[in-house]
């Protein structure tokens, strides 16, 4: 009797979880590839089969903005990787109490807006009209305005921007972790600051390095309104093609399509990346 | 004469408002093996710190091999550091461990490889370098931790209470293993400690700190057996404390009359006391000797009557705790393991002996 009370109760605290899997991943993902897989031939007249797929890779447009969705997502990776480990080896090696709060907060801050709002400042900042362009006028050194926005380095400003605190948080998890008596130990046998970073600081901090890595991949992947709005109409951000064959074509079955070659894509990149770090997904994740 | 390989002078450190270190001088010659004993907090840690380079002194010079270190990065000085928790490389296998100060000068790889090696091997740990360091056990890695650092070969290895971690049984193997390690490799170390049996058994020789300052720098046994201080007295070895006031001062012997009422008397310290001083006496509860039946009456020596309190069982260390019958303060006494006392027990009466020559008498701050 005891034994099937524990039974109910292990089914139910898991079924929240079961109904959230089974109903919000694999249902409509399932959904997706059945559509992703139909042809269109005529009205209401379906037939199974990789056409979708077939016309991805037929058309240069949408293969390329494929590749440089993904490219620049890498580099947006990186950019926030080389930005926030040296502000997370700050707040947690080099504060202390007060301070480390504080500074943790500063960065916490920024993100208690929405990324619609976030991403509008920037355009205040960048625009034709805006601070940085007026200042510059202002100074005299430039003849007229300059247009900052709709290009690919304001993209870059804005995916680092959104996605930086994702990066920070689990580097000063990892880097609070590590002894501070081994970077002394490093010092003392003749270590310098370079080959202590290389040896001690960076090994210890890869598990954080690479899930903050994983998570900024993804967002600046699957990000949609940061690449609209700062890059302009030809921003070319492949949720953006996605959006439009759904929303603007009603091609359903091409946006299923385009929806699953994302999927392969991020799963892809992350897979290589872990290989190349030589961490795995639960050691990354577990912390 | 040679230079020593560790010399301080006058070294001082100040944080904010607060001295660590005070105008500590010392000298450490060749292949000696130095101890700092002290409680904590005492500003040793702070000591071994400066030495190491992790600290600047504030005031006074340091100098290794006669070169002063003043302004040296750590990574620049002829010194190695055994940290407290040993500070091991995580993610690194004992080889790398081992090989890292040698990478950073540049060794070639095989070269590199067979030091590492001949250093496993003279700790005792041939063969261990693909390990990783979570498979090792306490003692193997403070034996890593000590190969790490002399595989540099180092002018002055410095060692932070390395054994603080390990249990009682290993703790006391890796005290001699220590001291057979320093004579293997005829380095200087400099160890400090606040456990005194480590200091004492290793040691050749101890300085003894408090506040801040050096109370007294002797060998062991000077340092256990005739203390310059009441500080040294306390902190080193178990001791009874009396204070009183002398009475009288003759023939290099002073009466001592303690708070209690009773009168002992002991040997004029070499700083000299006078009569009317107050001062404090500590007695080692070994000096006492215990016997059953009153002893023959003897004026040059203490003796007396009481009662037992308690007997403190501890093996070869056990200890009985008396009531002396006139003055009614407790004595420790070390129990003899001949087998004469083996029945005592509460309530039994014993007497008390001890000479003149074995107390040291301090005198006492006025409060």
């Amino acid at each position: 009797m005891r034994s099937d009370h524990q039974k109910l109760g292990f089914y139910l605290l898991i079924a929240p979880l079961l109904l959230w899997l089974v109903l919000l991943i694999l249902l409509p993902h399932l959904g997706l590839f059945i559509v992703s897989i139909s042809e269109k031939v005529g009205v209401r007249e379906y037939e199974t089969g990789f056409g979708n797929y077939a016309a991805f890779f037929n058309e240069p447009l949408y293969w390329r903005t494929f590749a440089r969705t993904a490219i620049m997502s890498i580099l947006a990776t990186a950019l926030t990787l080389i930005l926030g480990f040296p502000i997370a080896y700050y707040i947690a090696k080099l504060t202390r109490g007060r301070t480390k709060t504080t500074l943790f907060m500063m960065c916490l801050i920024p993100f208690w807006v929405s990324e619609l709002v976030r991403t509008f400042g920037w355009m205040i900042l960048l625009r034709e009209t805006g601070v940085f362009s007026q200042t510059l006028q202002y100074l005299g050194l430039t003849a007229g305005p300059i247009e900052f926005l709709y290009n690919d380095a304001a993209i870059m400003v804005g995916l680092v921007y959104t996605s930086i605190l994702f990066m920070i948080v689990p580097l000063v998890t990892t880097l609070d972790s590590l002894d501070d008596s081994l970077v002394e130990a490093g010092y003392d046998l003749g270590g310098n600051g370079y080959s202590i970073l290389r040896e001690i600081v960076i090994p210890h901090a890869m598990p954080g390095i690479v899930s903050g890595c994983i998570v900024v991949f993804m967002l600046s992947l699957g990000n949609y309104l940061t690449p609209i709005l700062l890059g302009g109409k030809d921003s070319l951000w492949f949720t953006g093609m996605i959006y439009s064959q759904f929303i603007t074509r009603f091609n359903w079955e091409l946006g299923s399509a385009f929806g699953f070659l994302l999927l392969a894509l991020s799963s892809a990149v992350v897979f290589i990346g872990l290989k190349l770090s030589r961490q795995s997904l639960s050691e990354t994740m577990g912390r | 004469m040679n230079t020593p390989d560790l010399e301080c002078r006058d070294l001082v450190k100040d944080f904010d408002d607060f001295r660590a270190v005070d105008h500590v001088s010392f000298d450490v010659p060749q292949g000696s093996f130095f101890s700092i004993l002290g409680p904590s907090g005492c500003g040793k840690t702070t000591l071994l710190r400066m030495i190491a380079g992790f600290q600047e002194p504030s005031a006074g010079d340091l100098l290794i091999k006669g070169r002063s270190m003043v302004g040296v990065p750590p990574n620049k000085r002829p010194v190695s550091m055994v940290f407290q928790h040993l500070a091991l490389f995580p993610t690194m296998n004992i080889g790398d461990n081992v090989g890292f100060g040698l990478r950073q000068r540049g060794v070639g790889k095989s070269e590199i490889k067979d030091r590492v090696e001949q250093v496993l091997a003279r700790v005792g740990l041939p063969g261990v370098s693909g390990r990783r360091v979570d498979q090792l056990s306490g003692g193997q890695k403070q034996r890593v931790a000590i190969a790490r650092c002399m595989v540099l070969e180092p002018d002055v290895l410095l060692l932070d209470e390395p054994l603080g971690a390990l249990d009682l049984k290993l703790r006391e193997h890796m005290k001699i293993e220590l001291k057979s390690l320093q004579a293997e490799f005829n380095t200087t170390f400099v160890y400090i400690t606040h456990d005194q049996s480590e200091a004492l058994v290793m040691s050749d020789n101890i300085a003894v700190m408090n506040h801040g300052r050096f109370e007294q720098i002797g060998s062991p046994h000077d340092v256990y057996y005739n203390p310059a201080t009441a500080f040294v007295a306390g902190f080193v070895g178990e001791a009874n404390r009396f204070e009183g006031k002398v009475v009288e001062a003759s023939d290099g012997i002073l009466s001592v009359e303690t708070t209690g009422g009773a009168r002992l008397r002991v040997t004029v310290p070499e700083n000299g006391l006078s009569s009317g001083q107050r001062v404090q006496v500590y007695l080692r509860p070994e000096a006492i000797a215990l016997s059953k039946s009153a002893p023959a009456a003897d004026p040059s020596a203490n003796g007396g009557q009481g009662i037992v309190e308690s007997v403190l069982f501890n093996g070869a260390n056990s200890m009985v705790i008396l009531r002396d019958a006139t003055s009614g303060a407790t004595l420790s006494v070390t129990l003899p393991q001949t087998g004469a006392f083996t029945g005592l027990s509460k309530g039994d009466t014993v007497f008390t002996r001890w000479t003149a020559d074995q107390a040291r008498s301090y005198p006492l701050a006025e409060a």
